[in-house]
């Protein structure tokens, strides 16, 4: 595989080493994208990691949808690009519009850092596509707003069309309908909450994150 | 600028003769200006004047060591061309006024003593320390404390990866909060603290200096509490912004990649005052500071409050001229402000003009605020004889099971509200003996093969009882703890907590602790690279009761595997490796009956060893399924946390009596282990000379103890998971 991976970085950005680390330990490269570049350097795909993108002053990703960047990476997306949005990442999306839904704080109001299982409810997006339908994956979670929402229109849209593509086991956070991530119409386009860098070596307690990854890097 | 019903020094918390020696100094009347620089950097806080004395006996020399104490961080040469900075520091009392900054600010400042090394922070230790549960006001200081470590710590990108969480109405009103930060550097990146080249410029990198945190190590960590003014004193505690400190780190790393800074230095305790007077005394040189340079927060600063302000996420870096264009290119990139304040002169002196070539508004021997501070050999007095009841003297319970389950508690409600995985290095995370994480090349990101493990622990009971011993118990736990995963000791920092120095019986718990502290890191081998002193722990007259926490730093040396952790599995026959224990002082057990003194049990320094050294043999040689070490609470807890965390119950042949059960004895764990290994392991115990007891079986879904206990699985885990989410309920937050 070599498929270059672009990492966008803002400031208040740190899962970026992560990403870059779980990319490389499948064989592929990646190159970080400064917030304040329009350029994306033709790299193959996009993710947009998880921190605290512009601080997550306002809310998180407010700011972010501004940076220079993401005139670059909406064009991109727009093309077919496969873009990722990890934790941070998905609400960058969300709040860029290019995934429907809004992330709010978490139900019981905590900040939570813990394992989670995820269920894979389709194979059809650039995250999924090596992943198996009804398969359980042990990938953990690492936010304060990860509670997922969006209104029943989009919810019903979002249900029919197949594109929520990972739902929690035992929902942590009270998203609806336990969702844990979902894609975009062309489905090129995915945003999760959880963190699958964080699950690609044995040392760290699970690999299960590797499949996710290997979806990207085939998409 | 202040009351004016008593004199200035004295408003400023200087004592009569240390006014005296200023002026002395000076050869001249100190001006008011001048007597606050004094006066910050002359309280205990910063200058450490009635413990210096005590802390000169540790032992902080091994040829590991790269920087011992007195700088801002201990760095240790780890191989591989990698050196770790550690350091441990209280921010008790901004925490008791407001939990929640008084948290945040303590961990921005430990961070920023760890980058100004050179090395990037890779981890967060949080030991805490709170009034007892059923407290309101406790629990109110601790959740804002938790959530001001988590709100800084997450944003700051630094994951905080273990520590402690004790509650005990010793603490109430007085918290402790102390935080460790763990940094991994390029050896050759290492850089102190110091200036030089006359002519250099001091730039000032980060916040705008406000009036948040004016005179904060005087007025808070060097005094006690009253009831009535604790509020008066709330605009003491500064306020932190982590989005800006991950900037600060980014830039400031980013400067000496690219070798643009001689010598950098954090602004915490005393400011300005404290950076500028250490860089130039640090280098033997003097600096000129223009103070009308320093970007402020608001119109209007006083002099006294822009040198005195404690104003948080701001480094002050000593720069030649010519490479000023490419420093201030990347703190602009970073978004980070960045101004030349002032530049390193000959001579000593530390001169604060209106302007450049204005008129000097303060002018001291740099060196003065350092070397010159007082020096206290105050008083000490061993406390009269105890008249508590004692922990032997107690009934045996009338419910063991019961006894059991109220000694438990999970503290992940706590943990889980740190992110403790990122950079990927987490292998075992908080909860467990120790952490562990993986040791990478800061730079390339090489991985070593090798880990990091790093445990934070202290014990006030057995400190109350006896400071010395019990001091050694706690660096002997910590041995212990890193043996349970595999590693061996390093490195200590320490953090002393305690009363009012003023009381001869503190002075005398002070400086038993720290012989305590020697004795045993000697038998060690553990050399004590850095610490932290907070005293004036005390509420309405009452000292808090004798708490020494220390970090300790391991190695291990070879990570193939994730260390076994507190588990077993159905059919393991469990162990306890160590020797046996005598007596119940000081024990969890007996002060939730109210019994606070006695005797502590034995420590053999040379026993714990031997014990250590067969726990680390047997986690490298991966011969056990699970180990946990022995520590509050004794056997029956230990025995308790490890079915919890498995979910198999367990069946004990014998256990004499209740002593042997919630006995705190060192030197002691258990550990489980598959039936087709036990002889090995009993082989291994007795070829070491370790004494071995064969405890019973892991197994089923009852927690039995013969003829003490039998309680159900499911209850003895309903009592560890829910006894904090009971305390804090959901849904809570007051941040």
């Amino acid at each position: 595989m070599s498929a270059l991976v672009g990492v966008i970085v803002f400031p208040g950005t740190n899962c970026e080493m992560d990403v870059a680390e779980a990319v490389s330990s499948l064989g592929a490269n990646s190159k970080l994208l400064w917030h304040g570049d329009e350029d994306i350097h033709g790299v193959d795909s996009i993710v947009i990691p998880g921190g605290f993108a512009h601080g997550d002053y306002l809310r998180p990703g407010a700011i972010a949808r501004f940076s220079p960047v993401m005139k670059a990476v909406t064009q991109f997306a727009l093309e077919g690009g496969p873009v990722l949005g990890i934790c941070n990442g998905f609400q960058v999306l969300t709040e860029a519009g290019l995934l429907p839904g809004a992330l709010q704080k978490n139900r019981g109001l905590k900040f939570l850092c813990q394992p989670s299982t995820l269920r894979v409810e389709t194979t059809e997006s650039i995250l999924t596509n090596k992943a198996a339908v009804g398969g359980n994956l042990h990938i953990p979670i690492n936010h304060f707003e990860g509670n997922y929402t969006c209104d029943k229109e989009t919810l019903r849209e979002l249900n029919e069309e197949n594109r929520i593509v990972l739902r929690y086991v035992n929902n942590p956070n009270g998203s609806i309908d336990d969702i844990a991530g979902v894609c975009n119409n062309k489905r090129n386009v995915v945003g999760l909450m959880p963190h699958p860098e964080r699950a690609c070596n044995e040392l760290l307690g699970s690999t299960d994150g590797q499949v996710l990854f290997q979806s990207l890097l085939a998409a | 600028m202040l009351r004016v019903d008593k004199p200035l020094h004295r408003s400023l918390g200087l004592t009569d003769e240390e006014a005296n020696v200023i002026n002395e100094i000076l050869g001249r009347q100190a001006n008011p200006l001048e007597l606050a620089m004094y006066s910050v950097m002359w309280s205990e806080h910063c200058s450490y004047k009635s413990s210096r004395l005590h802390l000169k006996r540790l032992p902080t020399e091994a040829p590991w060591v790269l920087v011992g104490p007195g700088e801002n961080a201990g760095v240790v040469d780890v191989g591989d061309e990698i050196a770790v900075a550690i350091r441990i520091e209280s921010h008790n009392h901004p925490s008791a006024i407001e939990p929640y900054q008084g948290a945040a600010t303590g961990v921005g400042g430990i961070l920023r003593d760890i980058f100004t090394m050179g090395a990037r922070p890779i981890a967060l230790m949080d030991s805490l320390r709170f009034g007892p549960l059923d407290d309101p006001k406790s629990r109110w200081i601790a959740e804002g404390v938790v959530s001001g470590v988590s709100g800084y710590g997450n944003a700051v990108g630094v994951p905080t990866v273990g520590g402690e969480t004790v509650f005990d109405s010793t603490y109430k009103e007085n918290p402790l909060v102390n935080v460790l930060c763990l940094g991994v550097l390029p050896t050759d990146r290492l850089v102190l603290g110091q200036a030089s080249g006359i002519g250099n410029l001091a730039v000032l990198l980060g916040n705008s200096t406000g009036r948040d945190g004016i005179g904060g190590v005087s007025v808070l960590a060097s005094a006690g509490f009253s009831e009535e003014d604790d509020s008066a004193k709330r605009p003491s505690v500064q306020v932190g912004d982590p989005y800006e400190e991950k900037r600060l780190i980014e830039a400031c790393l980013a400067l000496l990649d690219e070798k643009l800074v001689i010598g950098i230095q954090d602004l915490g305790g005393a400011g300005l005052t404290c950076a500028t007077s250490e860089t130039a005394s640090r280098g033997g040189v003097g600096m000129d500071v223009d103070i009308s340079a320093i970007p402020c927060r608001e119109l209007g600063m006083e002099p006294y409050e822009i040198m005195t302000s404690e104003s948080q996420e701001r480094m002050l870096a000593i720069v030649e001229p010519k490479n000023l264009k490419r420093v201030l290119e990347i703190s602009n990139q970073w978004e980070v402000q960045a101004s030349a304040i002032g530049k390193v002169t000959n001579g000593d002196s530390l001169r604060i003009l209106s302007e450049i070539d204005g008129e000097v508004l303060a002018d001291i021997p740099a060196s003065s605020l350092h070397d010159d501070a007082p020096l206290y050999d105050r008083p000490k007095k061993k406390p009269e004889l105890h008249q508590g009841l004692s922990g032997d003297e107690l009934n045996p319970p009338v419910d063991a099971a019961n006894d059991l389950l109220s000694l438990l508690f999970d503290p992940s409600w706590v943990y889980e509200q740190y992110d403790h995985q990122l950079f990927l290095n987490t292998v075992v995370g908080p909860g467990d003996d120790a952490t562990v994480l993986r040791l990478k090349h800061p730079v390339s990101g090489k991985e070593t093969g090798r880990g990091l493990a790093i445990t934070t622990d202290g014990n006030h009971r057995w400190c109350l009882i006896d400071p010395k011993i019990g001091t050694a118990m706690i660096v002997a736990e910590a041995v212990l703890n890193l043996a349970c995963v595999g590693a061996h000791p390093l490195a200590v920092v320490n953090c002393l907590n305690f009363g009012n120095p003023e009381h001869p019986e503190v002075m005398w718990q002070l400086s038993e602790a720290i012989d305590g502290m020697s004795d045993s890191c000697v038998s060690f081998g553990v050399p004590v690279i850095g610490g932290n002193v907070s005293l004036y722990n005390e509420s309405e007259g009452n000292n808090i009761a004798p708490t020494p926490v220390i970090g300790m730093l391991g190695l291990i040396d070879d990570l193939k595997n994730r260390p076994p952790g507190a588990q077993m599995a159905e059919g393991d026959r469990l162990l306890l490796i160590g020797p046996e224990t005598s007596g119940l002082g000081g024990s969890l057990w007996a002060a939730n009956h109210g019994a606070f003194y006695g005797e502590l049990p034995e420590l053999d320094l040379e026993m714990h060893l031997k014990v250590a050294e067969t726990i680390r043999t047997l986690v490298g040689t991966e011969l056990i399924r699970g180990v946990h070490d022995l520590s509050e609470g004794g056997l029956g807890v230990a025995l308790a946390e490890m079915a919890a965390k498995s979910s198999v119950g367990v069946s004990i042949a014998r256990t004499p009596n209740h002593q042997a059960l919630f006995g705190e004895g060192p030197s002691r764990a258990v550990v489980a282990v598959d039936p087709e290994s036990l002889t090995e392991v009993l082989a291994l115990c007795e070829e070491r000379g370790v004494p071995v007891v064969r405890l019973g079986l892991a197994t089923g879904n009852q927690f039995k103890i013969k003829d003490m206990l039998d309680v159900s699985l499911s209850d003895l885990k309903t009592a560890f998971i829910s006894k904090l989410p009971n305390a804090f309920g959901v849904g809570t937050s007051n941040q």
